[in-house]
């Protein structure tokens, strides 16, 4: 069984007893993981390649939905129910529990219709309330000031790092409570991470974050929670300062001074 | 060492050489084409239609036309189902067992000749009516696009990275929307191009026209008629013994270089402008 630390926090997710099988495999790819996630702060998730961190943090907003033959086994409770039962709408969940992924993923628009695109898909027409929205997204962000005068260009002709904080932006526009960050920064060059780092720290006022990185520093500097994962089982969850100096588990420890992974 | 330089002085000259030889033949053919077509070019040949032999008021309005007819039509019906069923491949079959088998059957369709597709629509469209019609010709002709379009659909819409679809659904976009708005749009050029590459080869199309739409030596905008168009126009004056019919031929043949010419460019300037992007 895995140590878990007590969550002084109120909790945004619990995750219980969840294992995950990707479709034609018997062999689950998390096993037995029981988490509470708090709200309002970050919890990070580490561990060696393949250990199960980004399938876990796909399983939160149901992407793996969208390849046939995945299943789930277990709870995972948010707003009082469990989001793994069949009668839940997708849609709805993913616009509460939204998603960064590891390449920037601009789509094929401007800048604006780029922010804009959730917005418009909640149904949201009036062009002052848009344009309004976009700008409080950008801002939030951190990316207004480079773009402002620029929206109409292709959000491809932006920089890396600031495609992935216009994917940001979108993410926000529509206001989730959940943010889930896949190695948000692992394509991005030291001052990119920089920026995108402080933006984790400044959005968990608004949201819960929860970030898949591989990079324990990382980890170690924004969040409050980290999580550490080892084959497909969460192996201990502590409170982020607490963790890196005096990790509870012997396989937690290892990690960390890097006898492993 | 020194036998080695023979034998690749030896190699560089025999490509060297056959790369000319098809050159030689590819300029000989475009030069036989434009100062023969510019030859018989002239304003009578928008104005008239074909005519007997000899006859002073004669062109080709009706042929080109019938042509255009023939090849929008066609279009109008196979670009939309090669992109629906290019569609369907990529993001609904996928890798399944009746994808990959519409796959292999369209690659064969891609190199069946197309003297039987246009058999087989005579078969069903025209020996069933009595009579050549439009019709048929624009459905042989559509016949041998949707191959063409629904393997460059399906292809280009598999060169959108899966995360941008992932990223789509993750904002709480359903399928339909994330394929339109974004699949779509990110592979817009590459479709297009594949589109513009299908007219340009069912264009120079002949046999699937031959028992099909067959010819008409009237002007018509009437589908259910026999209906002309330059490629079997040509192919009947340049068979002829009457010089006037032959010129109009080359004429034929100019023209229809130039529209599959600009067509292909076109298309082929699309690609560069993405590539430059």
């Amino acid at each position: 069984m895995a140590t878990i630390c007590k969550i002084k926090d109120e909790l945004e997710i619990d995750i219980k007893n969840l294992s995950f099988y990707y479709a034609k495999s018997d062999k689950p790819s998390l096993k037995n993981i029981s988490m509470p996630i708090a709200k309002n702060r970050v919890t990070a998730l580490i561990g060696p390649s393949g250990c199960g961190k980004s399938t876990l943090l796909r399983t939160l907003n149901r992407i793996h939905d969208l390849y046939p033959g995945n299943r789930y086994e277990g709870e995972v409770i948010f707003e009082g129910r469990n989001i793994l039962d069949k009668n839940i709408d997708l849609i709805d969940l993913r616009v509460k529990i939204g998603m960064i992924f590891q390449k920037p993923t601009p789509f094929p628009m401007s800048i604006f219709d780029n922010v804009a695109y959730g917005l418009r898909l909640q149904g949201i027409k009036n062009r002052s309330e848009l344009e309004g929205r976009v700008e409080e997204a950008l801002k939030g962000a951190a990316l207004w000031n480079e773009v402002k005068d620029r929206l109409k260009e292709d959000g491809n002709a932006l920089s890396g790092g600031q495609q992935q904080r216009l994917c940001i932006a979108r993410a926000v526009a529509v206001k989730p409570k959940v943010l889930l960050f896949d190695e948000p920064t692992s394509a991005l060059d030291p001052i990119s991470t920089q920026a995108i780092e402080e933006l984790v720290i400044e959005l968990k006022k608004d949201m819960t974050i929860v970030i898949v990185t591989h990079n324990m520093q990382q980890a170690a500097r924004i969040s409050d929670y980290t999580a550490f994962m080892y084959l497909g089982e969460l192996v201990e969850l502590g409170v982020t300062e607490e963790f890196f100096v005096n990790p509870k588990e012997r396989l937690s420890e290892e990690y960390i001074t890097g006898k492993f992974g | 060492m020194i036998k080695r330089k023979i034998i690749n002085n030896i190699v560089l000259a025999l490509s060297t050489l056959s790369a000319l030889i098809g050159l030689f033949f590819l300029f000989w053919i475009l030069w036989t084409l434009v100062s023969k077509g510019l030859d018989a070019m002239s304003m009578k040949i928008f104005i008239y239609d074909t005519a007997p032999p000899g006859r002073e008021e004669s062109g080709l309005r009706n042929a080109i036309v019938g042509q255009l007819i023939l090849v929008g039509v066609a279009s109008a019906i196979g670009i939309p189902l090669g992109i629906l069923a290019g569609t369907y491949l990529s993001e609904y079959g996928k890798n399944s067992k009746f994808a990959n088998f519409i796959r292999d059957i369209s690659d064969i369709m891609m190199s069946a000749p197309s003297i039987v597709i246009g058999a087989f629509v005579y078969a069903i469209l025209v020996a069933p009516v009595g009579h050549f019609n439009g019709w048929a010709g624009a459905v042989a002709l559509a016949i041998m696009m949707v191959p063409i379009v629904l393997r460059t659909t399906d292809d280009m819409l598999n060169l959108v990275p899966q995360q941008l679809r992932e990223a789509a659904y993750a904002l709480g976009a359903p399928k339909y929307k994330v394929i339109i708005q974004i699949v779509y749009r990110g592979a817009k050029v590459g479709v297009i191009t594949g589109i513009l590459l299908s007219i340009a080869r069912i264009a120079g199309e002949t046999a699937p026209l031959l028992f099909t739409s067959f010819n008409n030596n009237f002007f018509t905008t009437n589908l259910n008629e026999a209906m002309p168009s330059l490629t079997v126009t040509m192919f009947n004056f340049a068979t002829s013994p009457y010089e006037d019919w032959i010129n109009l031929g080359w004429a034929a043949a100019f023209i229809l270089g130039v529209f599959v010419l600009s067509v292909n460019i076109l298309g082929r300037l699309i690609i560069k402008k993405r590539k430059v992007k």
